[in-house]
């Protein structure tokens, strides 16, 4: 029997990490920066975070000694900081130096990728501290706490309540953003340097400023996604590779969403679903094998969107008509 | 003009792109309560001079006093805090959103946006002097006027009583045109600073007061409009005594080479873009085709050379012998492969016509890199062609080896054309081959064209310019919304005439 | 904003500049991105910046066998970049090649397993190359004919396409597990070596090395010299132009993705056939992106894409001497590759623009 009831909490845990990361881009997309290093910016996300936190129960010497504010304010400070540092990064190399958006992304997700894992596998070693492996359950308890009221109000509590702040947190900014680029200025302003940067770098647009901002801030919100994977989703264990492809997946997801932080929410949760549905589904006997081929779904199901979105060649749906291109205003 | 206040003073303004010079220490006053005509041939420097005041360029040398107060403008932001406001060329408009949001963008108002609002304003303005627009229409929506009107409006919400435009009439219909001018001498009336960039001499002496001339980026002049004519403005702008007149000798034996029976597209949208359009091009003849931009022209040539789908009708070479062979359903490809010499110079040279980045000896492979056996292509006889056409049109390249993109857009232009005619054409589909040509490539251009027609070529020529369109052509097909208003022998067509047909569908009557 | 303040400095695009002193500013980005490095190294590892730099060419060069994998390395990377180069050529963003090299892989093991030992050896080998060719190459067309066709997003579709390999192959790793339960193939045949590529010599890498040597030299004249290369650059620079001069761009994008995803697979048959054999999810290893950024480094150039991958692999090789040294994290290879590309992709800058610095003419003019 398909137990409802345990499958939805955990596409809703698998969907915030993309969430966090599709809104991020959504973000970046609207200034007109395709930025393809997400999955990079992600994994930097993380282990910061990690690193924040580890440094800390090091310090305090134990779960006990503590402080409940400074253990979620360090890791989330650092995860902010680290994501930051690399939307700088990226900006100043295609906003500022006007570098191709593709190459750049890459580069950058090689880097954090790799950032991720040389600190994941050697911060033990750099340190020199003598501990047997990273695992920060102290600080996973603070993140993947919930109202204790969840706990007594049976499948409503399971299915709604049962989650860390961060996961609140993520649906939170994805309704905000949606606010701020429908309803106000300064979304307006963001998708006309988006749509046509000439033109709105004519209407008096400090074309820089918007894309710097979008960019930076939308690497923030993405790298906490790496931070709610590994504190909440992982119990505070850092793996190498083990967030694997999921940048790359928001990065799907913001064309699935057509550019829409709020749809993203409801798209998550279903790729979410549609990453763990291999645990959920009878496969006899040849079923490790059989479900392998089922964790391809969400690829498979993101191509088919991918296929019929581009058949339904709609206005309204298409990209940022200015996505990818770098800005200089005395092209001629 | 001693009594009139001067809104805006440029003092020795040089601006340099590289090893060019665009301006070079120009002087110019724009005064309150006046129509300026900022005349000049294409790269004189007019549009660099006037986006410096808009904030879009920044001067290397100079000064700019606005209101007798020296200003420096950094960015178009800038120069909107100092009340000008520029109408570009290319509309900086956003397609996805409307009018309202396009008008207000950019703008730092207090509290909450407030489309609604905004809106309100914009149809006080509009009311207050003579526009027709819809605020909550999306841009992409919209015909070329209506595109402009949004630019119009969006520069008057911004309080700018300093206006620049950008030869605003290029894309207008002679109503449309009228329309315009109405409006900017109601702006000049209420005390407003207005300059048009422009090269069309007729332009000038309806509507403006006074007119300044560059010359390769060199003021040479200023002076009133009624105390000028056009010869005399013509030879200030290229420095040399110039014939206005274009030739049009007597088509020798004309024979039908292209028929078009009931022609009928369809955009991919499904937007009826040319309807039941029938007729017949001459070998040894310009037929031209006049209408308002975007009446259907593009599809119609598009069509004959083998790259529009069709949905109906069809489209007969006929051989001096009388035989006759389909081109439709035909790709460019397969029409050469029939031996039909069709050349075809578009509106988008270097989005269609040339690869921008390529060279000029890579250009001329475009036509011909196909030919020969085997794999490889010939490098040595596209790169002799170039040669050619450099000496031939005296084009003003470095070398054969540099990028097109690089070249002016008169340069551009003779490459192109000099391309498509060295294949020997019995047919020259052009559009747009002269615009935004300065007098000089222009007359170039229209020479070419006729040494073609003397060849016995069917020329067909789609053009902006009623003046050319009428002085060039032998019969002018006239588009209104994609049907055929009429065709009429081009020897004593009106302007009016044609300008009628443009709007209404066999021109209705003469007086309106 | 009305004061009298001019812009410190502003920028303006710059006139072609010489080769050599645009390859001499890329130069400087690397020496000094080198230098970053070196600083890097030497924060984590104490090592001094000399010793490092001593310690990555032990690492890349120090004994023959490494200079052997250094070859080896150095040819993977530059088949796939080659085979990437037509696409990018294009315009068309190709970062499948993973997931294209990964189905090549995964063709010539299922040759290797299914035929091996019950056909002759001459046999199976072109079985297989012919395999590997072909799935690489389909793996490359299903994009691209939805690219042709109705203009679908390539970059995603390419890039989803190496997850839908991936699991393939993690699927069939299962099935045809070597011993059951242990997850992975293992060497296949390793007494019979049914259906591994022949050795020249005792030279075991030498024949990969030698078949992308010469398929680098036929993609230099394909993409400069053939009339297919002309058109690739005419889709890729204005596909309305192709149009114009009728060539056929839908035909043109599926040709060269077949010739980029075909490539790809023989890649993936060297990996197999060649060196590992045997295949894993991760035996493309990222080349598939680190392919992306060799390409675009030499400027779509085959020739100086041997100069990129050169630098990126013996940048790989020798920061796995230190991370074996030093007991650190096998990914260090990747910050420094990371550090490597910002440069480079940074340099590009200075190449296309110029930086001119206002001088103060208002105190001079006073001061005259």
């Amino acid at each position: 029997m398909f137990d409802v009831v345990s499958f939805i909490p955990r596409a809703v845990m698998q969907s915030i990490p993309l969430l966090f990361g599709s809104i991020g881009e959504t973000l970046t997309e609207k200034s007109g920066n395709l930025n393809l290093g997400i999955p990079g910016v992600m994994y930097v996300g993380g282990i910061c975070g990690v690193i924040g936190a580890f440094f800390y129960e090091q310090s305090c010497g134990g779960a006990a000694n503590m402080n409940g504010f400074l253990a979620l304010a360090i890791p989330l400070l650092c995860c902010l900081l680290g994501s930051l540092v690399m939307g700088l990064i990226y900006c100043f190399l295609t906003v500022t130096l006007r570098a191709n958006q593709n190459v750049t992304g890459l580069a950058m997700t090689t880097f954090g990728v790799g950032f991720g894992n040389f600190f994941g596998g050697s911060l033990i070693k750099i340190s020199g501290l003598d501990v047997p492996s990273i695992a920060l359950s102290a600080t996973s308890g603070f993140f993947s706490r919930h109202l204790a009221i969840a706990d007594r109000l049976g499948w409503f509590g399971k299915i709604f309540l049962s989650y860390g702040f961060l996961a609140y947190l993520a649906i939170l900014i994805a309704f905000v953003s949606a606010y701020i680029l429908r309803r106000t200025r300064v979304g307006l302003q963001l998708r006309a340097v988006g749509e046509n940067p000439a033109t709105a770098d004519a209407a008096g647009i400090n074309i820089t400023r918007y894309k710097y901002l979008a960019t930076c801030l939308g690497c923030m919100i993405a790298g906490l996604g790496g931070l709610y994977y590994v504190m909440d989703y992982a119990c505070g264990i850092w793996s190498n590779d083990a967030f694997g492809d999921r940048g790359w997946l928001a990065i799907a997801l913001v064309i699935f969403t057509i550019w829409r932080p709020n749809v993203s929410v409801w798209a998550s949760i279903l790729f979410g679903g549609l990453y763990i549905l291999y645990l959920y589904i009878p496969t006899g006997s040849a079923g490790l094998a059989m479900k392998e081929l089922y964790k391809m779904l969400p690829y498979l199901v993101t191509i088919i969107v991918l296929i019929i979105s581009s058949m339904r060649n709609k206005r309204e749906n298409q990209p940022p008509a200015g996505l990818g291109l770098a800005y200089f205003r005395e092209d001629r | 003009m001693d009594n009139m206040t001067a809104a805006v003073k440029m003092r020795n303004i040089t601006k340099r792109f590289g090893p060019v010079i665009a301006n070079d220490k120009v002087w110019l006053d724009i005064y309150k309560g006046e129509i300026l005509a900022l005349l000049g041939e294409n790269g004189s420097g007019k549009t660099t001079l006037m986006n410096m005041l808009s904030g879009i360029y920044y001067p290397d040398e100079g000064e700019i006093l606005i209101r007798d107060t020296p200003v420096s403008i950094r960015s178009p932001k800038d120069a909107f805090a100092l009340g000008i406001g520029m109408i570009h060329q290319h509309f900086k408009l956003v397609d996805v959103l409307t009018a309202t949001e396009n008008i207000v963008l950019g703008l730092k108002e207090e509290g909450r946006l407030n489309l609604d609002a905004a809106a309100e304003k914009i149809k006080a303005i509009c009311d207050a002097y003579g526009f027709e627009l819809d605020p909550k229409q999306k841009i992409y929506n919209m015909t070329v006027s209506q595109k402009q009107t949004v630019e119009i409006v969006k520069v008057l919400y911004r309080g700018a009583d300093i206006l620049i435009l950008d030869e605003p009439t290029a894309v207008l219909t002679p109503q449309e045109t009228d329309k315009l001018f109405t409006v900017l001498r109601n702006m000049r009336d209420d005390g407003k600073a207005i300059v048009i960039i422009t090269h069309k001499m007729h332009e000038v002496e309806a509507l403006s007061d006074r007119v300044a001339v560059l010359r390769h980026g060199h003021f040479v002049g200023d002076m009133l409009t009624k105390e000028t004519n056009a010869q005399e403005m013509t030879n200030m702008m290229v420095g040399h005594p110039v014939v206005l007149n274009i030739e049009r000798p007597e088509p020798v034996d004309p024979k039908p080479r292209i028929e078009v029976k009931n022609l009928t597209v369809r955009s991919i949208d499904g937007v009826l873009k040319l309807e039941d359009v029938s007729f017949t091009a001459c070998s040894g003849e310009i037929l031209g085709i006049a209408g308002i931009s975007g009446s259907g022209q593009k599809e119609l040539l598009e069509a004959i050379a083998g790259l529009q789908v069709v949905e109906s009708g069809s489209i007969s070479y006929i051989e001096d012998d009388g035989t006759r062979e389909e081109l439709l359903g035909k790709d460019p490809l397969a029409i050469a492969g029939m031996g039909v010499a069709l050349s075809f110079v578009p509106e988008d040279r270097l989005g269609m016509g040339l690869v921008g980045s390529m060279d000029l000896a890579d250009n001329m492979m475009l036509r011909s890199f196909r030919r020969g056996k085997g794999l490889f292509t010939d490098r040595k006889s596209p790169r002799a062609l170039a040669e050619k056409i450099v000496s031939d049109l005296s084009v003003s390249t470095p070398s054969v080896s540099t990028p097109v993109r690089r070249l002016s857009g008169g340069n551009v232009q003779k490459v192109l054309v000099g391309r498509e005619i060295s294949s020997a054409p019995s047919v020259l589909l052009t559009a747009y081959a002269v615009r935004g040509l300065d007098i000089n490539s222009s007359y170039t251009i229209y020479e070419l064209i006729n040494q073609q027609k003397a060849a016995g070529v069917a020329v067909i020529y789609v053009g902006e310019d009623l003046d050319v369109l009428l002085e060039l052509c032998d019969k002018i097909l006239v588009l209104c919304g994609g049907k055929v208003s009429g065709v009429i022998p081009g020897r004593g067509a009106t302007k009016r005439k044609v300008g009628m047909m443009m709007t209404r569908l066999g021109g209705g009557e003469e007086d309106e | 904003m009305n004061k009298q303040k001019t812009p410190l400095m502003h920028i303006s695009k710059r006139a072609a500049l010489p080769w050599y002193i645009s390859w001499g500013i890329r130069a400087a980005a690397i020496i000094l991105a080198l230098i970053v490095c070196a600083i890097i190294t030497t924060a984590l590892t104490g090592l001094n910046p000399l010793a490092v730099y001593g310690t990555m060419l032990e690492g890349a060069f120090g004994t023959p066998r490494k200079l052997w994998i250094l070859g080896q390395n150095i040819a993977i990377l530059l088949c796939i970049s080659l085979a990437l180069t037509p696409a990018f050529r294009m315009r068309f963003w190709n970062i499948g090649g993973e997931g294209q090299v990964l189905a090549g892989a995964l063709a010539t093991a299922a040759c290797m397993i299914l035929l091996g030992e019950k056909i002759p050896n001459w046999l199976l080998i072109i079985i297989m190359v012919g395999a590997s060719i072909a799935t690489g190459a389909i793996w490359g067309v299903i994009p691209a004919i939805f690219k042709a066709k109705w203009n679908t997003n390539e970059t995603l579709f390419t890039l989803m396409m190496n997850y839908v390999a991936t699991q393939l192959v993690a699927f069939f790793v299962i099935v045809w597990e070597v011993p059951k339960g242990s997850g992975k193939i293992g060497i296949i045949h390793q007494n019979s070596m049914a259906g591994w590529l022949p050795q020249i010599g005792s030279y075991k890498y030498l024949l990969n090395i030698l078949i992308v040597a010469v398929i680098c030299v036929l993609m230099y004249f394909y993409l400069n010299y053939t009339k297919h290369g002309y058109e690739i650059s005419v889709v890729g620079e204005s596909e309305r132009t192709a149009r114009y001069v009728g060539i056929k761009t839908e035909r043109v994008i599926i040709r060269t993705m077949l010739l980029s995803g075909a490539l790809c697979g023989v890649a993936g048959l060297l990996l197999v056939g060649g060196t590992d054999h045997t295949v894993t999810t991760t035996i493309a290893g990222g080349r598939g992106f680190t392919g992306v950024m060799v390409a675009w480094l030499a400027k779509f150039n085959p020739i100086f894409m041997i100069f990129a991958s050169f630098l990126l692999v013996f940048l790989d090789r020798g920061a796995q001497e230190i991370t074996t040294i030093f007991g650190l994290n096998q990914s260090f290879g990747d910050i420094l590759t990371g550090v490597i590309l910002f440069f480079i992709i940074g340099s590009e800058f200075f190449i296309s623009y110029k930086l001119n610095f206002r001088k103060r003419e208002k105190e001079v003019q006073e001061n005259v």
